[in-house]
């Protein structure tokens, strides 16, 4: 009945709702296979940056004029994350345009804004769609929605709900009143390690060109340039690299409340001293002890870099506090990874 | 947060408090919960707990908080003084 030509239904669609403003289609409230695939692709950084929705409103169970509006981004795992906890709930989802981001990041950088709130309740008719007149956002839109600006552009009144969409079903039925704790940002080792595998995966380009370069600085010698000597200490160099890696972006925000120190260049080098000494141990025996000190130089260096990047994935890291860091950071870091570079290449001569 | 602290001293948040109305706004969206209100009073609690995200301030009807917001992640502060050292403005490698 609402086939169109040259348009494929989301499979995430159950079917449509007639309203006085037309059909809205009304979503399902469990997990797909292909949901999970998504998710997957998503988590791992395959698909991330292109995994939406399209904008527009969307229904879940058997929702009528008086149904809460419940606003959210068009990334597909805000969508999602949203839907799939609304089972036996009557709502209507207004998804705003938010190129794809989802509601922190598109509110913290302006696409879930004010502005995109307001055209959206025009462009999608939702003063037709309800009698009353409030939309319920993510507590984490408020950072890029001003209620009173809402309130201006469209005469909705905006309420901020739980951080958490997990909590909103407990939030509707308090009578839309959140609990402290539905207000408070948190940071869980589930939370943090879910956001290891696209750390790794934005590696993948920078860690490609590095080989080709650690491969041709390791075969410098006395013999101008060894092949054999590009390979085998080339082949310590990159595992030393990994062992930084697993130290930065892996160790790092895994042990993250735990480690000592506030600033995150130093929590990577806590987590990777045990990781450059176990490296430095497995491979003292082939290497001069130049050659050992660059080791542990880098795989440090590596390490406390990659742990001052991950402040970008952290609830709780002021933008004032990251710069901060950064000046006393990144020149260790580079020192580190200089003197690194030059006792490695110094090796040979040794 | 439990559990969680960042750099103390740092946060640009100021709150003009004679001129606060006392709405409550800024009690409600901070996802730190670093407001309270007290008598119509506004306290905060602890300023280091601070991310400056900004909501309070924007969603503050008499414009009493100001911070500087952004995005606390070094990736993006590292691409913005890459930029400004070669004289671009686009922001790029992030979220």
């Amino acid at each position: 009945m609402h086939e169109r030509a040259g348009y494929v239904l989301c499979p995430f669609v159950l079917d449509f709702i007639e309203t006085p403003i037309g059909p809205i289609p009304r979503v399902a409230t469990t997990i797909s296979l292909r949901d999970r695939w998504g998710t997957l692709g998503a988590r791992t950084g395959v698909i991330r940056r292109n995994y939406k929705v399209s904008p527009g409103c969307y229904a879940v169970g058997s929702p009528g004029p008086q149904s809460p509006v419940l606003v959210t981004a068009n990334y597909k795992l805000s969508f999602d994350a949203l839907r799939l906890r609304l089972s036996g709930i009557d709502a209507w989802l207004l998804v705003i345009d938010t190129r794809g981001i989802n509601v922190w990041c598109a509110a913290g950088k302006g696409s879930f804004s004010t502005d995109e709130v307001v055209q959206s309740v025009h462009r999608y008719r939702i003063g037709e769609l309800v009698g009353h007149r409030e939309l319920i956002l993510p507590q984490l839109a408020a950072t890029g929605v001003a209620a009173q600006g809402v309130r201006k552009g469209c005469g909705f009144t905006v309420l901020f709900g739980p951080v958490r969409s997990a909590d909103l079903p407990a939030y509707l039925r308090q009578g839309k009143r959140c609990s402290e704790a539905m207000r408070e940002a948190t940071f869980t080792l589930a939370e943090r390690a879910v956001l290891i595998p696209v750390e790794l995966f934005l590696l993948a380009k920078p860690l490609l060109y590095l080989v080709g370069i650690v491969l041709l600085l390791s075969g410098i010698g006395p013999s101008v340039f060894s092949p054999a000597a590009a390979l085998h200490r080339g082949g310590i160099l990159l595992t030393a690299t990994v062992l930084g890696i697993v130290g930065g972006a892996v160790l790092t925000p895994l042990l993250l409340p735990w480690l000592p120190g506030r600033q995150f260049w130093m929590k990577g080098l806590a987590a990777n001293l045990p990781v450059a000494l176990g490296g430095w141990a497995l491979s003292a025996p082939r290497l001069v002890p130049v050659e050992q000190m660059a080791l542990v130089l880098w795989i440090a260096a590596t390490g406390s870099y990659l742990a001052m990047n991950f402040t970008g994935s952290t609830p709780f890291t002021s933008p004032s506090g990251v710069e901060y860091e950064m000046r006393r950071g990144l020149p260790a870091q580079m020192v580190a990874a200089g003197l690194a570079l030059a006792l490695w290449l110094a090796g040979p001569f040794c | 947060m439990h559990g969680y602290r960042y750099i103390d001293g740092v946060a640009t948040l100021q709150v003009d408090r004679p001129r606060c109305i006392g709405c409550g706004n800024c009690v409600e969206v901070c996802p730190h919960r670093i407001f309270s209100l007290a008598s119509g009073q506004l306290e905060v609690k602890d300023a280091d707990l601070c991310m400056e995200c900004g909501a309070c301030a924007c969603n503050c009807p008499v414009q009493v908080i100001t911070v500087s917001p952004g995005v606390g992640c070094a990736v993006a502060i590292l691409s913005a003084w890459v930029n400004r050292l070669l004289g671009r403005k686009a922001l790029s490698g992030c979220c």
